[in-house]
């Protein structure tokens, strides 16, 4: 099977249009809230009849749909013109520097964290500080810090963003008197608990490769806190180090309790086996439940953070943003700019949400009347976070990502052994090429 | 078996036909038709699979598993393949990749086989040496300084929308180009040296200029072996996987040889239109391999015949 | 990919025909020549012999690839990380060699074993050609996909007839990296052995009948004539042969790229060449060193088969 990178979860999003996902739960209405709510904080300096060319990246149906009513939206109300170039998915993110070193589109969808930072640093990108300047009111400080570059200034619009955390099947738990753990020490007394009833514990899937990122990022911040995780994307801090070691040590504890056949499944394989009540829970993004296409088995999930561990408390969460920025070229063009305006509104954030609900949205002002109880404790995750990370293989150098550390978890996965020292050799070199 | 018992006097007189190693009546032969219809049906089976499954909807799969009979049987996931995964697009990328790195290799390797096989001059075996060794390397060896190298060519933005040679089928065509034209000017100057020299000098006689004598003599003469040679590179251009996977940015300009893989990430778990869509990719070769199956074996070991 | 080149070796060989020296051309003639050795020549400097120099080039160098005047240059430090740090790199080794010897010894030798079965007066030997030629006509890639369907863990043919799909036991034989290069390998057999069939029987429709017709005459029977006799004479298809699985065992790239991009156990040199060049995590420099090691060893069989062909025209 293909390997798919983080951020490529649109794959199956298709399925999402069948069944409403998310959506279907929540409430179907939003769209024409969208419509009717305006934007407070306003979209664009107006003039109107400009045009702009925007490239994105969401090839599966829901998102593509998704962007094309952002766009509508945006040209209904600022009378410019936008033509729309969906790349796919993957090869849009493998090819992203020849694609702004040769052609680019003026606007194009990309991700906050380190892989917006190296593509600002290499000036492949332009400033949108003079946005910000008018929406940045309307976001979080989390949000901007990671929409800023490491010069200080402003390269990215959010749009949505998702929390990774476990997630399992209310009634399963229910039924098995299984309580939500709070501490590491106890996710490990459960999953002792469910493995003596022939239950999968924790599902578990790297045929990909990247997913294994997120349970490696969280025992990162529970036990070195989210500064050390910054550091060590930036390799500011030694992989060779205790407290890298303690990471792999107390994830090892968990090892027993994983699928055996976590090597050979994707994430979606996975999902199934929780929706089965074949597993117990499962870490990864909220995207999990595009996979849930019975109504009846969506309704059923529920979701908890990763647990305490060693740092008191909860307070980092993994949540990746998605959003949108401007090529070189684009940052000269005035519609381009004021659809990233737009994109900072809770309008322009409504008209994406009312056809793609697998999301949080990020604008303070974005009317969330909308959402379930479920979409509203995950957005409450995120707005109660200290910090927000964004993954491994956004936050570090991608390099150092999937050439170095996935392959090695993987290695660890199957034989509990890692090895430090050649991965910060690894690293050090790799860090020395940029 | 009727040759077995042929009288040995007629069996003498063709004797191209009857001194093959024979396999003698008996156990022997047995065994051996054996061996090849097993491994023959072994042989099948991986195709006949894949269309069995892309035949089934995915429905009845899902109720009844893959590995079964039973359901209804029809086209519905060749008609959603086609759709959903823009095949039209990627078979119309292969087309012209195909096509205009075929047309222009056999120009250039004939031009360079002719120089090289009809005059004497120095260097000219070293050339060759070095054209045939080019060929024979990894691509991967060369894909980076090609790509840095196309991504730093200016061009005007009317010709390409990148600014340069990436991303744009032109230089898929370019980096085929430069790939095959070793090989063929390999092939194809070992053809031409067989042709009689005295042909080249009656035209020269009658005032042909060299490029007379290329176009209106040798090539003619060269048609079979550009025949074969043309039906092999279509097949290798079309199944190659490799400079579009490096020098494509955008989905849609791949060809479809690279284009299945992004469909296996959008058909995931969905082994019916996975199917479909690859034998949809596999009809155009198979076409071709029946129609010019000889052609095509006459490419692949053209020279070789001649012990 | 398909290597190519060798097949023509034995018209090679032949002795060439007495040919024209440019002395007795006119003027215009040579010009025209040249153009028409110039060209061809060109192409192939560009974009053949120069990069393969500017790939030895860069991997002494750190460069970002952005921009010309960014190289730094820095010794051996990417053959130092190819060597002593990818932890991937001498598994890639080691899996080149194990795709040669399974190619070798399992995938050339049921080529071989075809083609003698069926050069022999067999009925139907053209519908048994057709067959196990089939695969030849696909692309690697393609193959890697019409073998997921026939691998996959639960859906897949093998492990139902096995009995065991949707068991704990069902072997995922793409996914479980102590299987998967097996895996991999008889699905690149299933096009390797055609493609051997086709080029070994034109090499024996070759050979000079007469000489078996002596064997036969002497006394020796099906397999003697052919190991005794027939292989011998046919030295020059058999270094063909030879070469052709070497460079194909370098060159394997597709297959495993489409099933897993080549990680998991499916480690090849020339996957590692391509993950540090596509993409975000490249690392020009690195991946110009791992293509300069991927060089070197495809040196050697080119390097054997360029002297074999050209050494009787010099």
């Amino acid at each position: 099977m293909v390997a798919t990178r983080s951020g490529r979860f649109e794959i199956d999003r298709r399925t999402l249009l069948r069944t409403g996902g998310l959506g279907a739960v929540s409430l179907a209405g939003v769209g024409l809230l969208a419509a009717c709510s305006g934007g407070t904080a306003g979209g664009g300096s107006g003039g109107g009849g400009g045009s702009l060319t925007f490239g994105s990246n969401a090839s599966d149906a829901v998102p593509k749909k998704a962007y094309a009513a952002f766009v509508s939206a945006f040209e209904k109300k600022s009378k410019d013109t936008v033509s729309t170039n969906v790349s796919d998915h993957n090869s849009f993110q493998d090819k992203i520097t020849n694609y702004l070193q040769g052609s680019p589109d003026d606007a194009f969808t990309w991700f906050a964290g380190y892989r917006m930072q190296y593509i600002a640093k290499k000036g492949l990108v332009g400033d949108v500080s003079d946005v910000w300047s008018k929406i940045g009111s309307n976001y979080s400080d989390a949000l901007k810090k990671a929409s800023t570059g490491e010069d200080g200034k402003q390269y990215f619009v959010p749009n949505y963003n998702y929390p990774w955390g476990f997630f399992y099947r209310k009634s399963f738990w229910q039924s098995n008197g299984w309580e939500v753990p709070g501490t590491f020490d106890e996710l490990v007394a459960l999953c002792k608990k469910m493995k003596a009833k022939g239950i999968i514990p924790i599902e578990f899937t790297d045929k990909d490769l990247w997913p294994a990122c997120g349970t490696f990022d969280y025992l990162n911040m529970r036990i070195n806190g989210y500064q050390f995780h910054v550091d060590l994307c930036a390799h500011k801090e030694s992989w060779n180090s205790s407290q890298v070691k303690e990471v792999f040590d107390t994830w090892k504890e968990l090892l027993p309790y994983y699928d055996p056949s976590a090597a050979g499944l994707t994430w979606q394989e996975g999902a199934q086996k929780l929706g089965n009540k074949q597993a117990g829970m499962m870490l990864l993004g909220s995207f999990i439940t595009q996979q849930f296409t019975d109504a009846s088995v969506l309704n059923d999930i529920d979701f908890f953070p990763f647990p305490e561990v060693k740092v008191e408390g909860t307070d980092a969460v993994e949540a990746p943003i998605d959003g949108l920025m401007l090529s070189k070229k684009g940052a000269q063009n005035q519609a381009a700019k004021d659809m990233l305006q737009f994109m900072g509104t809770g309008a322009g954030q409504e008209a994406y949400y009312s056809v793609d609900k697998s999301n949080i949205m990020t604008a303070k002002d974005a009317d969330t009347s909308g959402y379930s109880a479920f979409t509203k404790k995950l957005s409450g995750v995120i707005a109660d976070a200290k910090s927000i990370s964004q993954f491994f293989d956004r936050d570090a150098l991608p390099a150092m990502a999937s050439n170095v550390l996935e392959p090695a978890m993987l290695n660890f996965l199957k034989s509990g052994t890692v090895n430090l020292a050649n991965i910060e050799s690894q690293a050090k070199t790799l860090y020395s090429q940029q | 078996m009727t040759t077995t018992t042929a009288p040995a006097a007629a069996r003498r007189t063709r004797v191209t036909a009857s001194t093959r190693t024979r396999i003698k009546n008996g156990p022997g032969v047995w065994g051996a038709y054996l061996f090849l219809t097993v491994a023959a049906i072994l042989w099948l089976i991986p195709l006949l699979w894949a269309v069995y499954t892309s035949l089934r909807p995915k429905a009845d799969t899902d109720r009844l598993g893959y590995f079964s009979i039973g359901g209804s049987y029809g086209f519905s996931n060749f008609a959603q393949a086609w759709t959903q995964g823009g095949f039209l697009t990627y078979f119309g990328n292969s087309a012209f990749i195909t096509i205009a790195t075929v047309v222009l290799t056999l120009f250039f390797a004939s031009m360079m086989a002719f120089a090289v096989s009809r005059f004497s001059w120095r260097f000219n075996v070293t050339l060759l040496i070095m054209f045939t060794a080019g060929n024979l390397l990894p691509p991967q060896v060369l894909a980076t300084p090609i790509f840095e190298l196309f991504k730093l060519i200016q061009l005007p933005y009317s010709i390409s929308d990148s600014g340069s040679l990436l991303n744009q089928l032109v230089g898929v065509v370019a980096a085929n180009t430069g790939f095959q034209i070793g090989f063929c000017t390999f092939v194809l100057s070992n053809f031409m040296k067989a042709i009689p020299q005295e042909l080249g000098e009656a035209a020269r006689v009658d005032g042909a200029g060299v490029w007379t004598q290329y176009w209106r003599v040798i090539m003619p003469l060269t048609r079979p072996a550009l025949a074969a040679l043309g039906t092999l590179e279509v097949i290798f251009i079309y199944n190659d996987y490799f400079w579009p996977l490096i020098l494509i940015q955008s989905g849609n300009r791949l060809p479809i040889t690279t284009a299945i893989n992004n469909l296996q990430g959008q058909f995931l778990s969905n082994y019916n239109l996975l199917s479909a869509g690859a034998i949809i990719t596999v009809i155009p070769t198979l076409v071709i391999y029946l129609a010019l199956q000889r052609q095509f074996v006459a490419g692949l070991t053209l020279g070789a015949s001649k012990g | 990919m398909t290597v190519e080149a060798p097949i023509s070796a034995a018209r090679a060989t032949r002795s060439p025909a007495p040919r024209r020296r440019l002395r007795s051309l006119t003027k215009r003639d040579r010009i025209v020549l040249g153009v028409m050795i110039g060209i061809p020549t060109l192409i192939q400097a560009v974009l053949v012999w120069i990069p393969l120099l500017a790939s030895v080039a860069l991997s002494f160098f750190k460069w970002d690839g952005l921009q010309l005047s960014g190289f730094v240059f820095q010794g051996l430090t990417n053959y130092n990380f190819v060597f002593n740090q990818a932890p991937a790199f001498w598994p890639a080794v080691l899996h080149n060699i194990v795709w040669l010897l399974f190619l070798g010894l399992i995938g050339t030798p049921l080529g071989l074993l075809l083609a003698v079965l069926l050069d022999s007066k067999i009925r139907g030997s053209r519908i048994y050609q057709t067959v196990f030629f089939m695969p030849v006509m696909l692309s690697l890639a393609l193959i890697g996909i019409i073998w997921q369907l026939m691998y996959s863990q639960d859906n897949g043919l093998i492990n139902n007839v096995l009995g065991t799909a949707g068991t704990p036991a069902a072997i995922d034989w793409f996914g479980d990296s102590s299987v998967n290069l097996w895996a991999a390998l008889v699905a690149a057999t299933w096009r390797h052995a055609g493609y051997i069939m086709v080029l070994y029987l034109a090499g024996l429709k070759g050979v000079d009948p007469s000489i078996k017709e002596a064997a036969s005459l002497d006394g020796a029977n099906g397999r003697q004539t052919f190991f005794r006799v027939v292989f011998p004479a046919m030295a020059a298809t058999n270094v063909i042969i030879v070469v052709i699985t070497v460079i194909e065992s370098l060159r394997a790239f597709d297959i495993v790229y489409v099933i897993n991009h080549g990680t998991n156990g499916l480690e090849l040199l020339s996957v590692l060449v391509v993950q540090y060049l596509v993409g975000e995590t490249q690392v020009i420099g690195i991946g110009s060193a791992f293509a300069v090691v991927l060089l070197v060893i495809s040196l050697v069989p080119i390097v054997i088969y360029l002297s074999r062909t050209f050494r009787t025209k010099e």
